[in-house]
């Protein structure tokens, strides 16, 4: 019984060897410096790049971070800091239901709010419906990292002298900065694989634009259209597009959690 | 010391610090981002009921049960969305189930304790792979195999069942439920994980002291005991499964029909919103297409409602599946 | 013989729970002054009241006097956290802040009370940390993270960290709970150099440390003070049953 039990571990961990593998195997070899700096070449022509996607994602996750972090930080907080309050239980439910909310329906929020009363696609109002992911998932690390800092070191710095907001910031805050700083990366690296709210949202782009108020490329985007194509130079550019995303993302979630774990094992 | 008569000392009342400015301002920032969550979910509530209004005017209740779905014709009816969606998510959740408290169980319980962290943590990868890669693998790598040679087999062996009967298609229902059962089988390994680590030490250790193997020590023990919580983390995947949409999306044919056969394609919720949302021209598709996201919501917002109660039933105070994933 | 400490029926409640019922003592200046008793008698609260730290607890809050050199700390127009820095406390387990270093540890309590010169600060931790004769032990680390310390160096470092603003009071809860006997020794040889420049209020349920270290005892069970006087007296020819009964280990 525990050998089937075991086999499971084995059929659950196959798919990340299959996708990572076929990625890599059909990804790599179109990886250039062009690819990473060209912008999309129009349907039927070879070569181009994701030059203008890397930059389109970076803004539109930029700006998600600048409109949720503040947001989903300061949340956090108050829940840690007043738990007991109706305010602080109102908000957790209600981070643990957007939580659960999917993706495209906060793009359908975002559409509704900004696209559809402003008239036109834009990047922000893709970043807008990023931030709105990122909240809850940024407020309730917040507040389980200050959960983790002992009462006492509060105490000490109120005994000591300090205001309360000051005992907050330079030492409770301070103390779970680095758990934080993961659950933030995590979130993001999260927000950044996103492509379903970004749809009618950010829309995506053939050109590189640093206009946020235009529709803007992003590399989720780009994979879809690309996978979606009938063309086989989109589908070779999808792959390669696919493989530099999840190194992003890889990258920014496997550091987060490698961080954490070497922070629990000095502890 | 005191005098008898001396007057009554004062009465200090709650709250004697009286606030720092900087406390004040601190708190009124707190406040104001803390606020911000609910009013948040408030505006997407009102903002999703506005936007289908049109729709819930014209449609009414009619529009989850009718099969019709025209925007030539300004017809608009989810019920084959909702099928999908609910078929779907059912489909992958009898692959992903099995197999993902498999895991669960085997890492808390029997594995060497040197695979048990490096072995959760790969298995936490699967978790952050976006959607739409997924979707991609699934469109070149999944399909083709599942076209070519697996179906083929299921349908020689099980053909006598309607549900694999008729043509083979690549994109189609069974294909994106298996992708979907991949990508939720992580969530619902962790969290059942979690769930099993909070099942208190003595409780193995008194089936074991009682003679116990380990296997009967976890099936008599420590699965009842967790029982709701792991029924818990079936129900978060299943309310992942239900929202998740570029994969399903890329691999499930589109179609808005009703099929008995899983080999023919169908349609999910997410999917229709996806797909049809920058293309829709009318105003009453659009509107219907936002009823779609508000029922969408609302299932969710159910599912996720029942599945934390029960979580929090094994793990009260521990945080076992409200972390980011 | 000054009184630094005078408290006037002082009554400490969390929400409706009374822990300090209506306590009366009087700590003169410059001595060291044991709270005995068994757990929850509310002899940690009583010491909480006298910083105000009290009301930073959930539901804290007292009725009575705290007198701290004939003013009453409790009025209106007094800054809790300027009193805070008079008073200093020190917690049970040892409380350095991890991210700190052991300079910038000592330094806190200084700092929040406004910016100094670096060479003022150096000069204050140096004198700190020889007060709390912890200076020869990291003289030549004092950017290592405060982590690195002993259990016992950790307490030393927080006492330190509580002279550096020069309060006049020092309040001590438990501080020797949490550590082994030669860290508890040299704890309580500091508080002997200590009462030559400050008035300490230590809670201990080690009565043989109250008996040691204290000029003064004062035993509390449940939530009243039952007996005060000189540690000598208390202990050999106690007033009150219930105070012979707890010395002579027959319950608590």
């Amino acid at each position: 019984m525990v050998m089937v039990l075991a086999s499971t571990v084995v059929i659950a961990v196959l798919p990340l060897v299959f996708i990572l593998g076929t990625l890599i195997v059909k990804g790599a070899g179109s990886l250039s410096a062009t690819f990473f700096v060209a912008s999309s070449v129009p349907a039927g022509q070879t070569g181009g790049g994701v030059g203008h996607a890397i930059v389109g994602t970076l803004v539109i996750v930029g700006m998600a971070c600048l409109m949720g972090l503040p947001l989903g930080i300061g949340a956090g907080i108050y829940t840690a800091e007043y738990p007991g309050t109706r305010l602080a239980t109102a908000c957790r439910f209600v981070a643990d239901v957007m939580n659960g909310t999917p993706s495209i329906v906060i793009g359908v929020f975002a559409w509704a709010w900004i696209v559809a009363r402003q008239g036109h696609f834009s990047a922000y109002a893709g970043s807008v419906a990023l931030a709105i992911l990122m909240i809850p998932m940024v407020m309730r690390t917040t507040e389980e990292m200050i959960k983790l800092v002992p009462h006492s070191l509060r105490e000490a710095a109120l005994a000591l002298g300090y205001p309360r907001w000051r005992a907050t910031l330079t030492v409770v805050l301070r103390t779970a900065l680095p758990g934080i700083v993961t659950g933030t990366l995590l979130a993001v690296a999260r927000v950044a694989g996103e492509t379903a709210p970004l749809l009618f949202t950010a829309l995506g782009s053939q050109y590189f634009s640093l206009d946020v108020s235009r529709p803007m490329a992003a590399l989720p985007l780009v994979v879809f259209t690309y996978a979606t194509g009938p063309y086989q130079e989109w589908h070779r550019l999808a792959w390669a597009t696919a493989l530099v995303l999840i190194i992003v993302v890889l990258v920014l979630s496997l550091a987060a959690r490698l961080a954490t774990r070497q922070r629990y094992q000095r502890n | 010391m005191t005098e008898p008569d001396s007057p009554a000392p004062p009465r200090h009342p709650p709250a004697l610090e009286r606030k720092s400015y900087g406390d004040r301002i601190f708190k009124g920032m707190l406040t104001v981002a803390a606020v911000g969550l609910p009013v948040l979910l408030g505006f997407l509530v009102f903002e999703l009921f506005a936007g289908s209004r049109e729709a819930i005017a014209r449609f009414g209740f009619g529009f989850v049960t009718s099969s019709t779905w025209d925007p030539v014709a300004e017809q608009f009816g989810a019920w084959p969305l909702i099928f999908g969606t609910l078929m779907s998510a059912a489909l992958a959740l009898m692959i992903a189930v099995p197999l993902s408290l498999g895991v669960a169980i085997y890492l808390t319980e029997f594995a060497p304790v040197r695979l048990r962290q490096p072995a959760a943590f790969v298995i936490e990868l699967l978790a952050a792979i976006p959607s739409v890669v997924y979707g991609l693998w699934g469109i070149f790598v999944l399909i083709p195999v599942l076209k070519d040679s697996v179906f083929p087999l299921l349908q020689s062996v099980l053909g006598f069942l309607p549900f694999f009967q008729g043509p083979i298609y690549g994109p189609s229902m069974l294909s994106a439920s298996i992708i979907l059962a991949i990508m939720v089988m992580p969530y619902i390994m962790a969290v059942s994980r979690e769930v099993l680590l909070a099942v208190p030490a003595s409780q193995r250790e008194a089936a074991l002291g009682l003679g116990a193997t380990r296997w009967e020590a976890v099936v008599t023990t420590v699965v009842p005991y967790a029982r709701s919580g792991l029924i818990g983390a079936v129900i978060l995947g299943l309310g992942r499964a239900l929202g998740e949409t570029m994969a399903v999306t890329m691999l499930i044919g589109n179609r808005h029909e009703i099929a008995a056969s899983l080999f023919a394609p169908g349609y999910t919720m997410a999917a229709a919103i996806a797909n049809e949302f920058s293309e829709a021209v009318t105003d009453i598709h659009l509107s219907s297409l936002a009823y779609v996201a508000l029922l969408l919501f609302l299932i969710t917002v159910l599912i996720n409602a029942g599945a934390r109660l029960l979580i929090w039933r094994v793990s009260r105070g521990t945080t076992a599946g409200s972390r980011v994933l | 013989m000054t009184i630094r400490i005078e408290t006037d029926r002082v009554t400490a409640m969390y929400g409706k729970f009374t822990a300090v019922k209506g306590v009366s003592l009087k700590f003169p200046t410059n001595r060291v002054h044991a709270l005995i008793g068994p757990s929850g008698c509310g002899k940690s609260t009583f010491l909480r009241t006298l910083n105000r730290m009290h009301e930073m607890s959930p539901g804290g809050w007292i009725t009575g006097q705290v007198l701290l050199d004939g003013q009453d700390i409790y009025a209106p127009e007094v800054n809790a956290m300027q009193l805070r820095r008079r008073v200093g406390m020190v917690f049970q387990k040892p409380t350095p802040f991890p991210t700190m270093s052991i300079f910038d540890n000592v330094a806190a309590g200084v700092r929040v009370n406004g910016r100094r010169s670096r060479r003022d600060l150096s000069h204050i931790v140096e004198r700190s940390l020889r007060q709390a004769v912890l200076w020869d032990e990291v003289k030549d680390g004092l950017n290592r993270s405060a982590l690195a310390l002993s259990g016992g160096q950790q307490q030393r470092l927080c006492i330190a960290r509580t002279l550096a603003p020069e309060p006049e009071v020092l309040l001590l809860d438990e501080p020797t709970a949490s550590l082994d006997p030669q860290g508890t020794q040299r704890i309580e040889e500091l508080l002997f150099e200590l009462r030559n420049n400050f008035t300490i209020v230590i809670v201990t349920h080690n009565l043989h440390q109250a008996a040691r270290v204290s000029d003064t005892t004062t035993f509390f069970y449940l939530g009243t003070m039952v007996e005060h006087g000189p540690t000598k007296e208390l202990f050999t020819t106690p007033g009150n049953d219930q105070t012979e009964a707890y010395i002579t280990g027959r319950f608590g």
